[in-house]
């Protein structure tokens, strides 16, 4: 090979969008069969670098970029993602790019489709050419062999577990013949722990089949067990290139956000006799992918309450069904009053805010101005914000203009104006657009779904910061779903951690590892069950 | 109790699934036992209007798997159809010979047609329904335009029988009779006992064939039952029509037109072919989804002008199928339910607008034009007006549309309960 064994090279990368420079000559070098970690908090350009090497349309629409891409020792100009795809570089995309009709077979070949000969095609061209169903099951068959997947290739993919998904993405990838540079772009965001040690695993293979790996990821854990070479990115410049055995889990961290992170301090004085706020008796979720099913549960006054436990076991469905989101059976007191099931007015007026997991879904109106989402609930349940005249009402624009930028400073919203669509904030910020329209409910329990999912380490601190906060000083009561074991042991006072739709059990954040494992992988009741028989 | 338990969940799905169109058979059913017509006399009716029709409800199937809906602009179709018919009688070309010119002038006619469909709905993703039901309105009225105004006066045309008195403009209607009326119905006809007869016979000896082929591939277990049930099939039809033959039923003096039988069958195996195609693939990507279909490198808007480009030629040739069984052309109406009609069948048949297979376009004529016979007839014995009958059929018209489009929203919403209960 020319060049230094380099595959890819990207020399001097500048960008600028609108005279706001984004990249400033960053240099990238990849080897063939290295995984090359990319990392960098949201804003850093990671992306923005990702759509330089995929020739994105927006890249070239605002005057291209500076620099020079050199793919196996030649200088390259990628116009389009077509023309990256010709090139021979792949992506693995964050959100799935399958079609749930279609056989795993179908989807891997998409756009790739083997085709034969007819009589039609010979007079109407190859539009018209049948598809060879066989030749293309054999290709997929040996693209999941190599991955190692026994699932057969016929099977369709609406209904398969998201784990498996990502790897027909994968497979789709590896099936290309001149495959070089494979791009994996967050790949374990959506994924259960195992699921993603399975991937984990399957990049090595790909790696030592001669492939080069870019793998953008949030995940430092994940970096250090397969990343050959990492390289930090902090807003828009190159921080470092490390080796993986020159570094460690917190020297990464420290170079991306460029501040030490420490603990969050958590207050130790709470006493067991306060009242219970919140009691459920056998609540039942319908939440798709996410039931409960028969869950009890008590939290106390004052509390930050976490619940915790792998992805499909419930512990998602259980805010969502206390608001009423989807169906709900059970028995659920608050101070003593009995909530209305599936109706979320009336949890709301019982002093319940919800920040959803979904943000972009359900959390925000993308398209709507910061300060409108901030106070669009209280405005809608508890009538505040707003003018009355007579019959009619009208929305008191200085009192919300006042609100949201008391909120934006408490929070630290980053923003051009309170009157920006959320559309164009950064995760963390939009997350805490969210909390600001829970607190503007003034809420006594407050449900924090997935709180740092998709955000960066950074905003992910802050994000906690403000929790701890708004517990210790208003006295609230947080009750915290997240999937990130590390981030409720660090606020929490008590976590419960949920399997199979009930409560495993619940442990103070300082018990061993050893209790929250057992747990979250279902055996904890299983084996002192066994220990009250032997006994 | 557990097997007893799951199949009736089985039959609710299957009720829940095919709601609409078992309404629709039960209607047809009722409407046939009240209106006390005779059955041979019933046959032969719809027996015509499934030849004229299923054409047309055919070329809607293609834009449906793209993904583009419910296409109300084969009303184009139709007006390319119709030039042709006017173009080719005012050469007085007349009989088979006719009719092909007919077919072969329409195509470009409607390629045009269907091209500036496809790129206005390019535009309008997501709302190609009612833009395509707009566009029909307003295509009608440049054809008005042309064809009323411009005949004459910009467009010089000599012809007693087809220009109005005036010398401007076409008349109301024109007579195929002696033109190209019947030019492909007349050509080859079977009574309905012998039609039945070689039906059979040839799917008998269709899936002999096939089953001799399979034995020799070791794959008998795949098509056992299911072969089984259309070859004693096959084989009931056949002595059904032997009886018939050897009685004086009125079957015997009906007769059905082969070739245009034929040239719906050629229709459907256009579309089964289509759909096995790199273009049918690519047509059900971009049906399923846009955006992944263009990450993939498909061209999605190049894809949908050509989904509704061949709809647009299969629609014209419809309409003129339908126009040489019918006799006359209202020169300014023949077209103009055409998709109205059409999209009705179609989802009475169990389409949607997201899914439709051939099965469903021909099931939907049959259920369509039953209801249509019958219940004028029906109205008038039950209700003991004629004028009741009359409502009933435009209802039926009309109303379909609203109705199952409702119903298939009202069945998304019970199947999305059921599998959060499941």
């Amino acid at each position: 090979m020319k060049n230094n064994d380099y595959i890819l090279q990207m020399k001097k990368i500048s960008k600028e969008y609108y005279g706001n420079r984004v990249l400033k000559g960053i240099d990238l070098s990849v080897k063939a069969g290295e995984i090359h970690a990319i990392l960098g908090e949201n804003g850093a350009g990671k992306s923005t670098l990702m759509n330089i090497l995929f020739g994105m349309t927006v890249i070239h629409e605002t005057g291209g970029y500076e620099g020079e891409i050199v793919l196996d020792g030649e200088t390259i100009n990628i116009k389009s993602p077509v023309e990256a795809l010709d090139f021979g570089i792949g992506m693995v995309h964050q959100e799935f790019m399958l079609i749930p009709g279609y056989s795993i077979t179908e989807n891997i070949k998409l756009n790739r489709e083997i085709t034969k000969e007819n009589i039609v095609s010979k007079i109407f061209g190859d539009k018209l050419k049948t598809l060879n169903l066989k030749e293309m099951s054999k290709d997929a068959r040996k693209a999941l062999d190599t991955l190692e997947m026994d699932i057969d290739e016929w099977v369709k993919v609406a209904g398969m577990p998201i784990g498996y998904m990502q790897f027909v993405e994968i497979a789709r990838e590896i099936d290309k013949k001149n495959i070089k540079v494979l791009v994996f772009d967050e790949p374990t965001a959506v994924l259960t722990e195992s699921e993603a040690d399975n991937l984990l695993k399957a990049m090595v293979k790909i790696k030592e089949s001669g492939i080069a790996i870019l793998f953008i990821t949030h995940r430092l854990d994940e970096v250090m067990e397969v990343a050959d070479n990492i390289t930090i990115l902090r807003d828009g410049e190159l921080v470092a290139t490390k080796k993986n055995n020159e570094t460690n889990v917190m020297e990464l961290a420290e170079l991306m956000v460029g501040r030490k992170i420490e603990k969050v301090a958590r207050s130790k004085e709470k006493q067991d006799t306060a009242e219970t706020i919140l009691s459920i008796n056998n609540l039942k979720v319908m939440m798709p992918g996410e039931e409960v099913k028969g869950l009890s549960l008590e939290v106390k006054a004052g509390e930050i309450f976490g619940i915790g436990g792998l992805a499909g076991q419930g512990k998602i469905g259980i805010a969502n069904g206390i608001m009423g989101l989807y169906p709900t059976s059970g028995e659920i007191t608050i101070e003593g009053e009995k909530l209305k099931l599936n109706n979320p007015q009336d949890a709301l007026k019982k002093n319940i805010a919800f920040v959803s997991e979904d943000r972009r879904g359900m959390g925000l109106l993308l398209d709507t101005s910061i300060e409108m989402n901030i106070v669009i609930t209280s405005i809608q349940n508890k009538g505040t914000f707003i003018k009355k005249f007579g019959l009619f009402t009208q929305i008191n624009n200085k009192e919300i203009k006042a609100h949201a930028s008391n909120m934006i400073k408490e929070l630290d919203i980053r923003c051009r104006s309170e009157k920006q669509v959320t559309r164009r904030l950064s995760g963390g910020n939009q997350q805490k657009v969210c909390i600001a329209r829970a607190l503007t409910l003034e809420p006594t329990i407050l449900f924090v779904s997935e709180p740092t999912r998709g955000i960066d380490v950074g905003a992910k601190k802050l994000v906690l910061d403000t929790l701890v906060k708004l517990n210790k000083e208003l006295g609230m009561t947080i009750i915290m779903t997240s999937s990130e074991l590390a981030e409720l042991r660090s606020v929490c006072d008590k976590i419960a951690i949920i399997s199979e739709g009930k409560v495993e059990g619940i442990l103070s954040p300082d018990a061993s590892d050893v209790d929250f494992g057992l747990m979250m992988a279902g055996e904890y009741k299983k084996m002192h069950n066994k220990g009250d028989e032997l006994q | 109790m557990i097997e007893k338990k799951e199949l009736m969940e089985k039959t609710k799905r299957f009720f829940v699934g095919n709601m609409v169109t078992i309404v629709f058979v039960a209607l047809g059913i009722l409407g046939f036992i009240y209106s006390g017509l005779s059955l041979p006399f019933f046959v032969n009716e719809l027996f015509i209007r499934i030849t004229r029709n299923s054409l047309l409800v055919l070329a809607l199937i293609i834009p449906v798997l793209a993904g583009m809906g419910l296409n109300f602009a084969i009303v184009l179709g139709a007006m390319a159809g119709q030039v042709a018919i006017i173009v080719v009688t005012h050469w007085g070309i007349v009989g088979v010979k006719g009719f092909l010119l007919c077919m072969l002038l329409a195509v470009p006619v409607a390629l045009i047609f269907g091209y500036l469909t496809g790129s206005l709905l390019n535009k309008t993703k997501g709302k190609e329904m009612i833009a395509s039901l707009i566009l029909g309105f307003f295509a009608n009225g440049l054809y008005q335009l042309v064809f009323l105004i411009f005949i004459g006066t910009i467009i010089p045309m000599q012809n007693e029988v087809l220009v109005l008195s005036s010398g401007v403009g076409l008349r109301v209607t024109i007579d195929l009779t002696g033109g190209i009326k019947y030019a492909i119905d007349h050509i080859w006809r079977l009574t309905i006992p012998w039609a039945a007869l070689s039906t059979s016979i040839l799917t008998m000896l269709y899936i002999s064939i096939k089953f001799y082929l399979s034995k020799t591939r070791k794959t008998i277990k795949q098509m056992t039952t299911a072969h089984l049930y259309y070859f004693s099939a096959a084989m009931l039809l056949a002595l059904w029509s032997i009886y018939i033959m050897n009685t004086d039923s009125l079957f015997n003096m009906l007769r059905v037109p082969i070739i245009t039988v034929l040239a719906i069958l050629l229709v459907c195996l256009f579309t089964v072919f289509i759909m096995k195609t790199k273009l049918g693939q690519d047509l059900k990507t971009v049906g399923q989804d846009r955006h992944i279909a263009t990450v993939a490198g498909i061209n999605s808007n190049k894809v949908r002008l050509t989904a509704i480009m061949i709809s647009t030629v299969l629609a014209a040739w419809g309409q003129l199928f339908f126009l040489q069984n019918l006799g006359t052309m209202s020169t300014y109406g023949s077209h103009e339910q055409v998709g109205m009609f059409s999209i009705a069948a179609l989802l009475i048949g169990g389409a949607s607008v997201s899914k439709a297979t051939i099965g469903q376009a021909l099931l939907g004529v049959v259920l369509f034009h039953t209801l249509f016979i019958v219940s004028p007839l029906a109205g008038r014995n039950v209700f003991g007006d004629a004028q009741l009958g009359e409502f009933f059929r435009a209802f039926v018209a009309y109303g379909v549309i609203g109705l199952s489009l409702g119903m298939h929203a009202w069945k998304k919403q019970i199947q999305a309960r059921n599998s959060l209960k499941g």
